[in-house]
């Protein structure tokens, strides 16, 4: 834009950014090597045995608090960076254009790389329909965008490793897909808020593209990183907390008794507890990662994982303002339908 | 006088979105109204689909995000 060629400092500070954004990568990946012998002698100031249960908890504890912190704000980053090719209008005009058959991996696909929060889901919804996109290719673009999100999938990767990331990934992908899927095959249109049908025919509102440079997109994932981090932490400390104390004090067969592969019904007792909680893909991994590590199924863990992330009821309380209780049900029933098929595969092959 | 309205639920960045348009007006000499739009039915029929989103007499400028603060001025003053 012509705008920015009158700034006179625009050259300089350009160069701060080319030359800071390398050096903060290099020095996050430095201390992010250091944090094991970091957490190890902060745990040694404790007055605590290494060995004992609380010992175990300290460790836990801050050895992921830094790790966590790392991974988000790195991931974050990288994700704002790259989302700034992606916006809402631009996934409508790609979406509207599609036979239903392919909008929706393409919905699922996009609702990954689309910049959107939940406080949007509103007017993105009734944006996505009035411009004629099927009810259930819109519900796969709303349900892959929590559930198969850039953080949960690089904090899984880095917390639990790279075999259950691509697992949650794949089936993440496959949920929302097919969940959206079943959903548009159901006919659910009478179940909008009828002035939401009556805004069917509406007006679309055009929207000028906005020209960034490269430094304008490492300024937004600068600025999503603030905004995000600095609105997650305390979800990531008390996810880290409960990680800690079931890492430290519950005994390994308790978990296998609860969360283990032979209890058949651990799978919805997991969906019925992960629905109503809530907190974000950066609280839970720490928990799915202390469960994993004392034993509790992948089936059982995923399960609660997915519908702690894809499920969430402030979510659906927004919903409420677009979709009659009826449609909001049924869409609760089809997608933990799906997460509880995923846990009952893995539990059953693995 | 323009009109300016600012599209959001009212979350934090709406907030600082207001604050920005009036700073930047201050700034420049140019007197506007600012009108905070939150119900989801208006901001649809506005074509807003993430927000907070911005209109200049009318005309749909910016959605999603803070505005950039140049970008901001070249509205107001346009």
């Amino acid at each position: 834009m012509t705008i920015e060629a009158h700034d006179p400092h625009r050259g300089t500070q350009d160069w701060l950014w080319y030359l800071g954004v390398p050096a903060a990568a290099v020095a996050l990946y430095l201390v992010y090597g250091q944090l094991i012998p970091f957490s190890e002698w902060v745990t040694s100031l404790f007055p605590v045995a290494r060995d004992s249960h609380t010992g175990e908890a300290i460790a836990f504890f801050v050895y992921d608090v830094p790790k966590v912190l790392l991974l988000l704000t790195g991931i974050v980053f990288v994700t704002g960076v790259l989302r700034s090719w992606f916006s809402p209008e631009k996934t409508r005009a790609i979406l509207a254009g599609k036979r239903e058959i392919w909008g929706y991996p393409l919905a699922s696909l996009l609702g990954v790389l689309t910049p959107f929060c939940s406080c949007s889901s509103v007017p993105l919804f009734i944006g996505f329909v009035s411009a004629g996109i099927p009810l259930g290719v819109t519900f796969s673009f709303l349900i892959a965008g929590p559930m198969v999100g850039p953080v949960g999938l690089g904090l899984l990767y880095g917390l639990v490793g790279w075999e259950i990331a691509t697992i949650y990934l794949v089936f993440g992908f496959t949920i929302a897909t097919v969940a959206g899927f079943v959903l548009g095959r159901m006919g659910l249109e009478r179940y909008l808020q009828d002035w939401v049908r009556e805004l069917n025919a509406g007006p679309v509102g055009d929207l000028p593209e906005e020209q960034f440079t490269l430094v304008d997109r490492l300024k937004l994932g600068l600025e999503q990183v603030r905004e995000i981090v600095g609105k997650v932490w305390i979800w990531v400390l008390i996810g880290i907390g409960i990680g800690a104390a079931i890492h430290g004090y519950v005994p390994e067969a308790m978990m296998l008794q609860i969360m283990g592969g032979e209890a058949w019904w651990s799978v919805p007792a997991a969906v019925a507890v992960g629905v109503p909680m809530y907190t974000n893909a950066a609280g839970v991994i720490p928990i799915v990662e202390a469960l994993l590590g004392k034993g509790a199924a992948l089936g059982t863990t995923l399960a609660f994982m997915m519908s702690v992330i894809a499920l969430s009821l402030p979510e659906m309380i927004i919903l409420k303002q677009v979709l009659k209780f009826r449609l909001i049900a049924i869409f609760i029933a089809v997608v933990a339908s799906g997460i509880l098929a995923t846990g009952f595969l893995f539990n059953a092959i693995l | 006088m323009k009109t300016v309205k600012v599209y959001g639920p009212g979350c934090a960045r709406c907030e600082t979105t207001e604050k920005m348009i009036k700073d930047a007006a201050a700034k420049l000499g140019v007197e506007v109204e600012v009108e905070k739009i939150t119900d989801a039915r208006s901001m649809a029929m506005a074509g807003v689909m993430s927000t907070p989103g911005i209109s200049v007499d009318g005309k749909l400028v910016h959605a999603g995000g803070l505005p950039d603060a140049a970008r901001l001025e070249g509205w107001l003053s346009a």
